[in-house]
């Protein structure tokens, strides 16, 4: 089979050369490593300060196991100028009956931001849940000194919290948000470069005019590729995710198949917009010089950042767009293939599109 | 029945006209020599023969039917003037992959690889990759490749171009059994002394055929001593001066 040949010949090609197949499968590594690093290198040490805060609840945010709270009182005006001057990362108010919880947050290292949070909401439920035991207790020694009286309804009240962010936003930058996407990103770049050089070269070397002279059908080069570079994506996004997810610890609430359905749709969509953009370079450099203009702007554009008004409308235009949504649907949000079933038409539809179009192109080199 | 039929055929690049009216005929187990300077449009001619270019006007016809035509093509070797191999594999892989593309068996792909390795003298070297090999090495991997289908129409474009004149000649010997087999085989040269060794000749300036004859009657008809003095007495002096 003709479409096999020409993909074991790209995973040949790949194999010898060992220097891509490293930057593949290591360079996402490193960087996303890096990536976790920067927003995920959060401190273990905070000062709280309180407003007008019971002393259980203080006593738990204190004994809190995992980070190290140091708490001082002061009154709202000043915690809120703690806050500002960064000389607190939370102020804090709750009433004596735990029902109402209202946080001041410095949201500017958002993973910070959700940590102390965190703490905080687990403290007073801690003691919510505390009190209701203890009232249980209560009701459970009535009962047994007066087997008649009337069954009391225990009530259970979930804290009702409200946050401000003194500095940045609820669904500011963490690793998690950044994650996703970046694994979209990255299998995109990658696949666009490498299969874009691959094909540029077959077609400056003269081995694609040499396929040509065969009597191969131009789907069949087209299809050989998409199997060769698709096998590579493959490989690359269970390393990258599997890396992720297990070594790094970025949530993981979907499937994974669903993660590499969306990546090797991804991947297919950029190497089919690679192997089009080969066509308009005439050297490897030049199609470096591709990545300002199709890679970068689609990073800005793709949902990475917030976007807002017009921009968000230019969002919808790039396929890596589609990637990023369905990916932080699937990893973030545990969505099923219900929520993401459009995003992958999407995707798939520019890949089958720039497909064609391939075909169109070669038609000019040969016109059966 | 003719091999190869050219009728009329004119093509242009960028505005500017590279064939004009070209009419060739090539009959069956013929070694026909396309003979002229370089950018005369041999190339192109060749291109055209080998489907990998529709010319604008005329018809190109191969084993009687018209090109391009994939049935045909799996029934014609080409080699361009770019040896046109994957430098980062080995040659043995370059054979194999562009074998599966004319879809020979495995049996027939391991005894054809043989056979034309041998021919090239390639044999002990398949392991290689061709990134390490000499530029008349992969001259010679590049014609193996070609050679690989057991081609009907056979077209080198320069074929024996940094190739030594031992190897050269071995090359030939090989040529003629080919041919001799039935195949036809087309060779753009601009070496003259290869020219001789065709059967045929076709004489290319400025992308018009302006004779096409045997060696000798070329020489005859122009009244010189050699193909070479013929080859500028039919090229009407544009590079007198």
């Amino acid at each position: 089979m003709r479409i096999k040949a020409i993909a074991g010949r790209i995973i040949n090609q790949l194999r010898h050369d060992k220097r891509t197949m490293a930057l593949v499968l290591l360079a996402p590594i490193i960087v996303l490593t890096l990536v976790y690093l920067v927003f995920d290198a959060a401190n273990d040490a905070y000062t709280i300060s309180v407003i007008k805060v019971p002393k259980a609840v203080i006593q738990e945010i204190k004994s809190n196991d995992d980070y190290d709270m140091t708490v001082q009182r002061d009154s709202k005006a000043e915690a809120i100028d703690a806050v500002r001057s960064q000389k607190a990362i939370a102020a804090v108010s709750v009433n004596s009956d735990c029902s109402k919880v209202k946080i001041y947050v410095d949201g500017s290292n958002a993973s910070d931001a959700k940590k102390v949070r965190g703490v905080i909401e687990q403290s007073v439920g801690q003691v919510v849940k505390d009190d209701a035991k203890a009232a249980m207790e209560d009701v459970k020694d009535e009962m047994a000194a007066n087997p008649m009286a009337p069954k009391v309804d225990l009530d259970y009240v979930e804290p009702d919290v409200t946050t401000d962010y003194i500095y940045g936003q609820e669904d500011g930058s963490f690793f998690d948000d950044y994650g996703a996407p970046l694994i979209g990103i990255i299998i995109f770049f990658f696949v666009f470069l490498i299969a874009g050089i691959n094909f540029l070269n077959e077609r400056k070397d003269g081995t694609l005019e040499r396929i040509l002279s065969t009597p191969t059908k131009r789907g069949e080069i087209i299809s050989g590729y998409v199997l060769g570079f698709g096998s590579l994506a493959i490989m690359q996004t269970i390393i990258v995710s599997l890396f992720v997810v297990y070594v790094l610890g970025m949530i993981m609430h979907g499937n994974i198949l669903l993660v590499l359905l969306v990546n090797l749709l991804t991947a297919l969509c950029a190497l089919t917009l690679g192997m089009l953009m080969s066509t308009l370079a005439s050297s490897e450099f030049q199609m470096i010089q591709f990545i300002p203009v199709i890679i970068l702007p689609q990073v800005f554009l793709c949902g990475l950042f917030k976007l807002t008004g017009i921009w968000d409308v230019l969002g919808h235009c790039v396929p890596l767009y589609y990637t990023t949504d369905a990916l932080t649907d699937v990893m973030v949000r545990g969505c099923g293939i219900d929520d993401i079933w459009l995003d992958l038409i999407v995707i798939g539809g520019c890949a089958l599109l720039f497909m064609a179009m391939n075909a169109a192109f070669l038609k000019r080199q040969r016109s059966v | 029945m003719n091999s190869i039929e050219l009728k009329n055929v004119s093509q242009s690049y960028k505005k500017s006209r590279v064939l004009h009216s070209v009419d060739l005929t090539l009959g069956r187990g013929e070694i026909f020599g396309l003979l002229g300077p370089s950018g005369c449009g041999k190339t192109t001619t060749v291109k055209a023969i080998a489907g990998l270019l529709c010319p604008e006007e005329g018809t190109v016809q191969v084993l009687g039917k018209k090109m391009p035509d994939l049935s045909i093509m799996g029934r014609i070797g080409y080699m361009a003037q770019a040896a046109a191999l994957y430098p980062t594999l080995t040659a043995m892989e370059n054979l194999r992959f562009f074998g599966k593309l004319y879809k020979l068996s495995k049996d027939d792909l391991t005894a054809r690889i043989r056979h034309v390795t041998g021919i090239v003298g390639l044999g002990d070297e398949l392991d290689k990759k061709v990134s390490a090999y000499s530029g008349g090495m992969m001259q010679r991997l590049s014609l193996a490749i070609a050679l690989l289908p057991d081609p009907e129409v056979l077209i080198l474009d320069e074929p024996t171009v940094g190739i030594d004149p031992v190897l050269r000649a071995e090359i030939w010997r090989e040529l003629r059994m080919i041919a001799e087999g039935g195949a036809t085989i087309l060779i753009t040269t601009h070496v003259m002394d290869e020219a001789a060794k065709c059967n045929r000749l076709a004489m290319m300036r400025e992308g018009r055929i302006i004779a096409t004859g045997t060696p000798d009657e070329l020489v005859k008809n122009s009244g010189k001593a050699s193909i070479e003095e013929a080859f500028i007495y039919y090229g009407g002096g544009s590079h007198e001066n």
